[in-house]
This record gives C-alpha cells, sequence and structure tokens, in this order.
C-alpha cells in the first residue's frame, strides 16, 4: 500500500473502530450499560460538586486532599506498572510477553484518562483549565512540580496512544509493523512510566512543611507498587481475556509476571518497614503522622482500619506468593493479585495522602473521611476507565485476531491472520 | 433482515437515554454556568492587565457584588510603595489570646459567616514548651489561662515562600513589598499551595461566601479583601487595601495588649525596626528555609 493512501485508510480505520466499540454481545452490553450507569451517578455528583463548592466533600483547610487525590497517585501507579512490567519482554527477548505488551499499553492508557479525570474532579475550577496549559496560560515550569507532572501525564499518553494505535493500525492494515516506528517508542515509555512516578512522587516529597512525605524513600517506594499493581492487574486481565476471547497469550507471561510480583510485594514491605522504623524510633513531628495513621493520635484514629487492612493485605498476598499453592492454583494466584491490588490502592491511596495533613503544619488533628459524593465521583472516574480499557482491548483484539482488517474479504481470509489468536468471543453469542 | 434492524433500533434507543440521562446528570452546571460571563473565562492574568482593563474587570466585580449580595463596595487596585518593605513582628510577653485579631480579621476580610474564617489562628501553648503538638487552637476558656502563653499564626509573607513555587498557573507570587498575593480571577483551586505553606495560612472557598449585606466590608482591595469566588485559594495579605496606604493591619487595630508592630522594615525610624534590633526575635519553623517576614519575640 502507498503511504499516500493513509490519509483515506486511516480515517475509515477509525470509524470502522468506532462501529467496533457499539459491537459486542449481551454480557458486553450489560457490562457497559451498568459502567454507564455508575459513570452518569458521578457525573451527576460532578456536577452537584462544581455548582455547590466543595464543600459537598469531607475535605477542609486542614486536609485539602483528599479520595480524589489519593485515586490519582494509585492511577499514576497504575499506569507506570502497566508499561513497566514489559520490561522482561525486551530485555530478555521474551517473545511470548510481546503479547503483553500491546495490553499494557492499553492499560496505561485508560489509567492515564483516570488519572487525568481525578485531578479535574480535585480542581475547585475547572473552567479555568486552559490557565495550565503551556503557552496559552501561565505554566510555572520548571518551578512547580505540577508542571512537570503536567508534562510528563500527558507525554506518557501521547507515547502510548502511538505505540498502541500503530501497532493496530499496521494489522489492521495487514502489514508487518515497522520496528523503527515502535520500539524506540517503547524504549521510551518504559523509561516515561519511571518518570511519571518519580514525578509524582518528588510532587509529595519536595514539602519540607509535611514531614511525612518529606522522604527520600518516596519514589523508591511508589516504584516498587507500580510494579505490583501493573503486573498483577495484567494477570488478571489475560485470564479475563482468555476466558472471554479466544485470544491466547500461552502461561509464560503470567509466570513471569507473578515471579515479578513475589519480588516487589516484599520490596514494598521491606520499604514500608524502613519509614515506619525511622519514624516511630525516632519520634518526634516525623513520628506523629506515622502515629497517627498506624495508631491514632489523641482518640483519633480515623485511619487506623484503613492502614491495618493494607498491612494484611499486602502481607497475605506475599504470603499467598510465597506458597507453593499459587504456583499450582491460580485462585491462589488470583486471591494474591486482588489482595495486592486493593493493599496498594489503600497504601499508596489514602493511607499516604492523608496522613500528609494530620496533623496539620500548626498539629492540629482534624480529621478526614470521604463524602458520599466523593465516593460517586470516584466511582464514576474508575467506570470511565474501565469503560476506556474495555473499549480498547476489545477493538485491539478484534484487530488483532484479524476479525477487523482493511481487506473487504476480511472475514473469508481471516483463518491466516488469526492462526495464533482466534476471533474474540464477545463478537459472537448475542 | 430483522435481526440487524432490531439491533439498530436498539442502538439508537440506547444512544438516546443515554445522552438524555447524561445531559439530565448534567443539569446542576446550568445554574453554575449562569453566573460565568465569557469576559469572566476569558480574563488574563492580573499581571497581564492593563490598568484600563483592570478598571473594567474591577467594574465587574463591583456590580457583580451588587447583584448576588445586594451591596454598593468600592474595590481599588492598591499597588505597592516604592522604598516599602513590610514586616510585622509579634509579642509573645504580651499577647493574652483574647482573639480580638481572629475576629478583626474575619470582619475586615469579608469572610464567609457560616464558617467563622480568619486568616489568624492562635495556639494555645505550654508555658516552657515550644513543641506545637502540645498547643491548641481551639480552645474557649477565659484568657489567659494559667501556665500558657499564645502564639498567633497567620501568612508569613515568606520571601522563600513554598506556596509561590509550587503553584502550577503562577496564580500567587511575591509583590515587590513583599506580601504574597493571590489573583482570585486566575486560581484553578488545585490547592497544592495549601499543601505546600507550613504555616496553614492558605484558606479555599469551599462554597460561595455568605455576607449578609450589612455586614460586608464596603472598601475592598482588589488583590485582598474583596468578595472571593467560589473554588479558589486565598490568604493574609497584611492588609494590603489599607497598609499600601499607610495604614495599619486590622488586626493591629483590634488588639487590645499592643502586642502587634507592624511597619516598614526600610525605614530606620519605625518602631518595627526598633523591636527587631532590640529584641530577641525568632522566626517559625526557621530550619524549613521560607524566610518569614513575621517576627516573633519576648519582651522579658
Ligand atoms: S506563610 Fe504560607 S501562605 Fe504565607 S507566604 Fe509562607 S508559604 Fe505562602
Ligand atoms: S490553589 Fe490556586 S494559588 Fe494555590 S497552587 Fe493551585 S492555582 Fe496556585
Amino acid at each position: 500500500m502507498r503511504k499516500d493512501t493513509h490519509a483515506i485508510t486511516y480515517p475509515r480505520f477509525l470509524l470502522r473502530v468506532i462501529g467496533q466499540s457499539f459491537e459486542g454481545s449481551w454480557r458486553f452490553y450489560l457490562w457497559m450499560t451498568v459502567l454507564t450507569a455508575i459513570a452518569l451517578v458521578g457525573a451527576n455528583a460532578w456536577a452537584h460538586q462544581l455548582a455547590e463548592g466543595m464543600q459537598v466533600t469531607g475535605m477542609s483547610d486542614h486536609v485539602s486532599w483528599g479520595l480524589y487525590i489519593a485515586n490519582f497517585t494509585f492511577g499514576v501507579g497504575l499506569a507506570a506498572g502497566a508499561v513497566m512490567m514489559v520490561i522482561p519482554a525486551y530485555l530478555y527477548d521474551d517473545h511470548e510477553m510481546h503479547d503483553v505488551v500491546i495490553l499494557g499499553e492499553l492499560l496505561a492508557i485508560a489509567a492515564i484518562v483516570v488519572c487525568l479525570l481525578f485531578i479535574v474532579a480535585d480542581m475547585g475550577r475547572p473552567d479555568r483549565f486552559w490557565h495550565i496549559l503551556p503557552g496559552i496560560g501561565r505554566f510555572n515550569w520548571p518551578i512547580s512540580m505540577l508542571t512537570w507532572d503536567v508534562i510528563v501525564l500527558n507525554g506518557y499518553l501521547l507515547i502510548n496512544l502511538h505505540i498502541s494505535g500503530y501497532l493496530i493500525y499496521t494489522r489492521y492494515l495487514g502489514r508487518k509493523p515497522d520496528r523503527r516506528w515502535y520500539l524506540p517508542f517503547v524504549f521510551l515509555s518504559i523509561g516515561w512510566a519511571v518518570s511519571i512516578h518519580t514525578v509524582t512522587a518528588f510532587l509529595y516529597s519536595g514539602l519540607g512543611g509535611r514531614p511525612f512525605w518529606n522522604s527520600a524513600l518516596l519514589a523508591p517506594r511508589f516504584i516498587a507498587s507500580a510494579f505490583i499493581t501493573g503486573p498483577a492487574f495484567v494477570i488478571l486481565l489475560l485470564q479475563l481475556v482468555a476466558r472471554l476471547t479466544r485470544f491466547r497469550v500461552g502461561d509464560g507471561p503470567i509466570r513471569t509476571l507473578t515471579s515479578v510480583l513475589r519480588v516487589t510485594v516484599l520490596l514494598n514491605l521491606f520499604m514500608l518497614g524502613s519509614e515506619l522504623f525511622t519514624s516511630l524510633y525516632t519520634g518526634g513531628t516525623h513520628g506523629a503522622a506515622v502515629t497517627y495513621l498506624f495508631f491514632g493520635l489523641h482518640g483519633k484514629a480515623a485511619l487506623v482500619p484503613w492502614i491495618w487492612s493494607a498491612v494484611a493485605l499486602n502481607v497475605a498476598s506475599a504470603a499467598i506468593l510465597h506458597l507453593p499453592a499459587s504456583r499450582r492454583s491460580r485462585a491462589w494466584l488470583d486471591a494474591a493479585c486482588v489482595a495486592a491490588f486493593a493493599g496498594v490502592w489503600i497504601e499508596k491511596g489514602m493511607g499516604l495522602i492523608i496522613p500528609g495533613f494530620v496533623p496539620s503544619t500548626l498539629h492540629e488533628i482534624v480529621e478526614y473521611a470521604p463524602s458520599m459524593a466523593e465516593w460517586k465521583i470516584t466511582a464514576g472516574i474508575w467506570a470511565v476507565g474501565l469503560m476506556v480499557l474495555t473499549i480498547a482491548i476489545k477493538v485491539a483484539l478484534t484487530v488483532l485476531t484479524g476479525e477487523l482488517s482493511v481487506e473487504p474479504r476480511g472475514r473469508a481470509d481471516r483463518a491466516g491472520t488469526a492462526e495464533r489468536a482466534g476471533e474474540p468471543a464477545a463478537a459472537e453469542g448475542s | 433482515m430483522t435481526q440487524p434492524s432490531r439491533r439498530v433500533a436498539l442502538k439508537v434507543l440506547g444512544g438516546t437515554l443515554g445522552a438524555s440521562a447524561f445531559a439530565h446528570a448534567m443539569e446542576p452546571l446550568r445554574a453554575w454556568s449562569k453566573d460565568l460571563s465569557l469576559d469572566q473565562f476569558l480574563q488574563r492574568h492580573y499581571k497581564e492587565l492593563t490598568r484600563d482593563e483592570i478598571g473594567e474587570v474591577i467594574h465587574r466585580h463591583e456590580q457583580q457584588t451588587r447583584e448576588e449580595y445586594g451591596r454598593e463596595v468600592t474595590i481599588r487596585d492598591v499597588r505597592p510603595q516604592e522604598g516599602v518593605q513590610f514586616g510585622y513582628a509579634l509579642s509573645l510577653s504580651v499577647c493574652i489570646g483574647c482573639r480580638k485579631c481572629v475576629e478583626a480579621c474575619h470582619v475586615e476580610n469579608n469572610h464567609d459567616r457560616r464558617t467563622n474564617n480568619s486568616y489568624i489562628r492562635v495556639l494555645e501553648m505550654e508555658q516552657g514548651s515550644f513543641d506545637m503538638e502540645k498547643g491548641n487552637a481551639t480552645y474557649e476558656h477565659a484568657v489567659p489561662a494559667k501556665g500558657k502563653y499564645y502564639l498567633p499564626v497567620q501568612c508569613q509573607q515568606c520571601d522563600n515562600a513554598p506556596c509561590v513555587s509550587v503553584c502550577p498557573v503562577q496564580a500567587t507570587w511575591k509583590e515587590p513589598d513583599g506580601i504574597v498575593a493571590v489573583d482570585y480571577d486566575w486560581c484553578i483551586g488545585c490547592r497544592y499551595c495549601e499543601a505546600a505553606c507550613p504555616y496553614h495560612a492558605r484558606r479555599f472557598n469551599w462554597t460561595k461566601p455568605e455576607i449578609p449585606a450589612d455586614e460586608i466590608n464596603p472598601d475592598q482591595g482588589y488583590l485582598s479583601n474583596r468578595i472571593r469566588p467560589q473554588g479558589v485559594v486565598e490568604k493574609c495579605t497584611f492588609c494590603l487595601h489599607r497598609t499600601r496606604e499607610g495604614r495599619m493591619p486590622a488586626c493591629l487595630e483590634a488588639c487590645p495588649t499592643g502586642a502587634r508592630v507592624f511597619g516598614n522594615l526600610l525605614d530606620p525610624g519605625s518602631e518595627l525596626r526598633w523591636v527587631l534590633e532590640n529584641k530577641r526575635i525568632f522566626v517559625l519553623k526557621e530550619e524549613l528555609g521560607t524566610r518569614p517576614r513575621f517576627f516573633y519575640f519576648f519582651d522579658v
């Protein structure tokens, strides 16, 4: 195919992809309807928050960031982890892992969408969004770490959109992807993945007035937990894809990802322990926030159940992953993944953001609990993320399996291109 | 052919339902966007506006206050004076913790009445300790209490202000006379500055401020006490609408004990300079390197 025809084939590709996003089995429709409903509840809560002000949240001048920023932080980890786990694919030239790459990229895209939505949800004045656009507003770069975050997150989104878009489009055209057009970007995105989580950690660790965050260990801790959530999510995702579609990647990737997890869950616990020791043994101001988090302070203990659940989940996942059972049984492995995911969600979410504010800079203890509105908006944003992920994976798999291709006789000759993957079951059975 | 056409019909139905549900969900935004004019939306940063443009913006704000709060007010854009660097000092030996300054700030700066907001917090500290953890900001008993001293804290107008560094859109900055100001019409409400400030000096407008018309202070500054919009951050401005015209901050005027000393750091004859040169002064959290312009001292 000649280059100049891309102007025609590409829009047509996009159109067909969009059409494809609305096709599916009853299960697909049900899933998307449920997600849409949750997203709508969130949208409604957000509209109220905008109209009535952020008094509808549980936040205050003492705890001025809450559930939104907690989820944002966790989401960045997920986005970073989704791509960092492709490192083995290229470093060790693990061919089976290559098939997982595209899933990782798509997960990263969905996670970044989630992060950006959480930032918007947290803004008091989203109508002034353009103030933060470089060149149009007043971009306080390079001084403000938040501007760095804007750059790395959006850059990351673009890189991953390019990689997955390119891979899917060439497959749609029935051509072999040109390594020069995606391999450098894959490496770039791996490095970039580290940067998004590092910059996000610097957002907090750079604040001298918040001793709980002001630790050099924060960025490494963030990276370690990214290496938990990314692989854990992808292990579950691969099994789901295997069950719902006929796309197969074999057991190799799951085994690789499990070995990554085995190391990172321990690493994460180790670093948490180091932080705990340093603050509790030394005591003082740094200790106050940690004491509040784990044991409560002056009778206030709102975070105690949260953090101990996180510790329990993290320890449980580490234990299960090192039991022989997790090797033999998928159910145990899945349980470990779910536990690890949930544990990090708390530890690098609420457990990280809230103690930065309690006790406050004047050592007042004002507690925070998310309001109903915050829960609704949070659920809504995750629902949107899952919708993005579902559609992205569905489209990707239909193309990768040859179901959707530029050839008008795509259906007739798909046997040729789909020998390895098979067609997705999602397209049938309605 | 019935199968595909039924499918299409269902899809159209689903799409319509979805769209109308979305419109319904977003309904509360209608009232919110009514208050938002195009001029307001496109308004540029304070520092990029010409004097004429600021005049227009001020006119719009005065009109809005009339419509929404039922009060005639005058908003002035008072600029810093040449050769003035503001500083503030407070005697911890004299302060009795009566919170008259807190109240005066509340009234002067048109704070929200429901939340009883103020830029000043007074900590009741334990005699012989400088540990804020032993402090209490919510004491309700008669003052001064035995064995206690009082530590009022407000914006320290840091020379190396973390709140200014972290703001992603330069909505907050250091003025030439040392005051850290906020452009309420430019702030995006991310509250990063609130997280960065080590002195709990910043406040967010969690809702639209509520003030009865007869309680509104009509003498307003563009960068200081004009009624703030919902969803933006605000802070103490050393009452720049007063102090830039040679008056004293409201908190100082309200203080019954004379614990507060305000003035021009560059004026060798000022009382402030005398205090700085003759008293043993210190600043809060000096180790953070924020270089405050707010000094504390003990008289004895
Ligand atoms: S006290 Fe806080 S708000 Fe005031 S200048 Fe310093 S950092 Fe900024
Ligand atoms: S809340 Fe406003 S002033 Fe504070 S950092 Fe964000 S944009 Fe800047």
